[in-house]
């Protein structure tokens, strides 16, 4: 047991350091901006008229729909179409390697959900906030960007952090398309060592290992994100 | 000097405000009274444009804006300049301290330095008996506090008309008497105020003129002590309201 850990562990973890980590860390980077600027642009309200109206609706629809098609179609599906279909259409300056293909399909996809929840911590600020930003003379950009927002963010931390931990296990989906990550890795070794109870229970592990770490950082964002509130019990 | 002409504001069902006319006095501490329902929030509301009356006039120094049409962004902002409001609930911005709640508008509105805004900040807080609170949240502060804060703050803008809509309404008496004295003390000082409150005792001591609002119009406009002394059958009626004999 201890040498099968031994001999099998180490090379699971480098994989992981050398795939999951960083496919996880630069998604989530992507995700969150992406995520950001859905939320925001779906939960304005444009005072604009004529031409400016529709281009905000069909922009709105547009929004709409991305977060509809990717919350609605699994994520190993949508890895297929962008990695193997797209090239077919002459797309494959989307993606050139698999590398770009996971990350533009684990970005996107966490974005349409972490959209959402930072839509409902945008909507859940009451507007007695914007009134009492209007009432200082602040403009709605203003009052978006200085009072709805940093309050949005708190709220949204625990629902961000949620699609954080998926996000690091979804990294195990990017074996199909050819990047040899923890999951894809751990296949390769019981192929060979014919022991597959014990590999996968070891590679569930070290992915155990690897969220729990990935996740301290949460404590303390959270706790940082909480200093104007009271803490409850 | 605030001066609406002909203030009409219709609601689904409601007709909030009907062909109002008065002027603002600068200096002067006025006093909306009335029963629920009459409109009082409605045009203390209008005259910083939180609320767009459907049609009329509204007259600022030597700049009037025809509400029947839409206002432009900044013509908004610069009544908003004019006009300070507190609320009956503070309204804190919670993610900010005190001393954040405060330079927030002086210094990304008016653009102040935010040395300049904090000293002046530093100022108000002890006008108010707070400047110990500045690095607080306000959470950690008690509503008659934070409703001292949010006087603070609006007077931070350096508005022309301190407008309060009813202000101690949520607080129990003792907090309540707090912010009392406050406003009182700025009546002294000659700041313009516009304030909708259901306290009595204080529209008599602090008030330099009364109105009195009933169903969207103004029915009663003068001192206190004619509205007190020599009170109308209905202004009778509705002070009667407050007392508890029979």
């Amino acid at each position: 047991m201890f040498e099968f850990i031994a001999t099998y562990a180490p090379q699971l973890i480098v994989a992981g350091i050398k795939y999951t980590v960083p496919l996880a860390l630069i998604s989530f980077v992507f995700a969150v901006i992406i995520a950001a600027l859905v939320a925001v642009l779906r939960s304005y309200v444009p005072h604009a008229t004529g031409i400016k109206s529709i281009g905000w609706r069909i922009l709105k629809f547009i929004l709409w729909f991305y977060v509809w098609l990717f919350r609605s179609t699994p994520m190993l599906v949508q890895l297929f179409v962008v990695f193997y279909g797209l090239p077919k259409l002459g797309i494959s300056w989307l993606s050139p390697s698999g590398w770009a293909a996971a990350v533009w399909v684990l970005s996107l996809n966490t974005a349409a959900y972490a959209s959402e929840a930072i839509r409902a911590a945008i909507t859940s600020i009451p507007d007695t906030q914007r009134e009492a930003g209007a009432a200082l003379g602040m403009t709605d950009a203003q009052i978006f960007i200085r009072i709805i927002l940093p309050q949005a963010a708190r709220i949204s931390i625990p629902t961000l952090a949620n699609s954080f931990i998926s996000l690091v296990k979804d990294t195990s989906l990017a074996s199909v398309v050819t990047i040899v990550e923890m999951f894809y890795l751990s296949q390769q070794l019981a192929a060979t060592n014919f022991e597959p109870l014990q590999m996968y229970l070891l590679v569930a592990a070290i992915y155990a290992i690897f969220v729990s770490i990935l996740s301290i950082p949460q404590h303390y964002i959270q706790r940082w994100a909480d200093r104007f509130v009271k803490v409850q019990g | 000097m605030l001066k609406l002409e002909h203030i009409d504001k219709q609601y689904a069902e409601h007709h909030a405000l009907k062909d109002i006319n008065v002027t603002f006095n600068p200096h002067e501490t006025t006093v909306i009274v009335g029963p629920s329902g009459s409109g009082k929030s409605t045009l203390l509301r209008s005259l910083n444009l939180l609320e767009h009356p459907d049609s009329g006039l509204y007259t600022i120094d030597d700049r009037t804006i025809d509400l029947s049409q839409p206002v432009t962004t900044d013509t908004l902002l610069w009544v908003r300049r004019k006009t300070g409001m507190v609320f009956q609930q503070p309204r804190m911005f919670d993610h900010l301290t005190i001393l954040g709640n405060i330079i927030e508008a002086p210094v990304h509105v008016l653009k102040q330095k935010k040395a300049d805004a904090t000293k002046k900040a530093h100022e108000l807080l002890q006008a108010v008996d707070l400047d110990n609170t500045a690095d607080r949240y306000p959470y950690q502060l008690s509503g008659g506090q934070t409703q001292r804060v949010a006087i603070a703050r609006a007077l931070a803008m350096e508005p022309d008309y301190l407008l309060l809509d009813e202000p101690t309404s949520a607080l129990d008496p003792e907090l309540e008497a707090q912010v009392l004295r406050v406003l009182n003390g700025l009546a002294k000082e000659d700041q313009s105020m516009i304030i909708v409150t259901h306290n009595m005792e204080f529209a008599r001591e602090a008030a330099d003129r009364m109105l009195f609002l009933e169903d969207g119009e103004i029915v009663f406009d003068g001192t206190p002590a004619e509205f007190f002394s020599e009170p109308t059958d209905r202004i009778k009626h509705f002070l009667n309201a407050f007392k508890f004999e029979n």
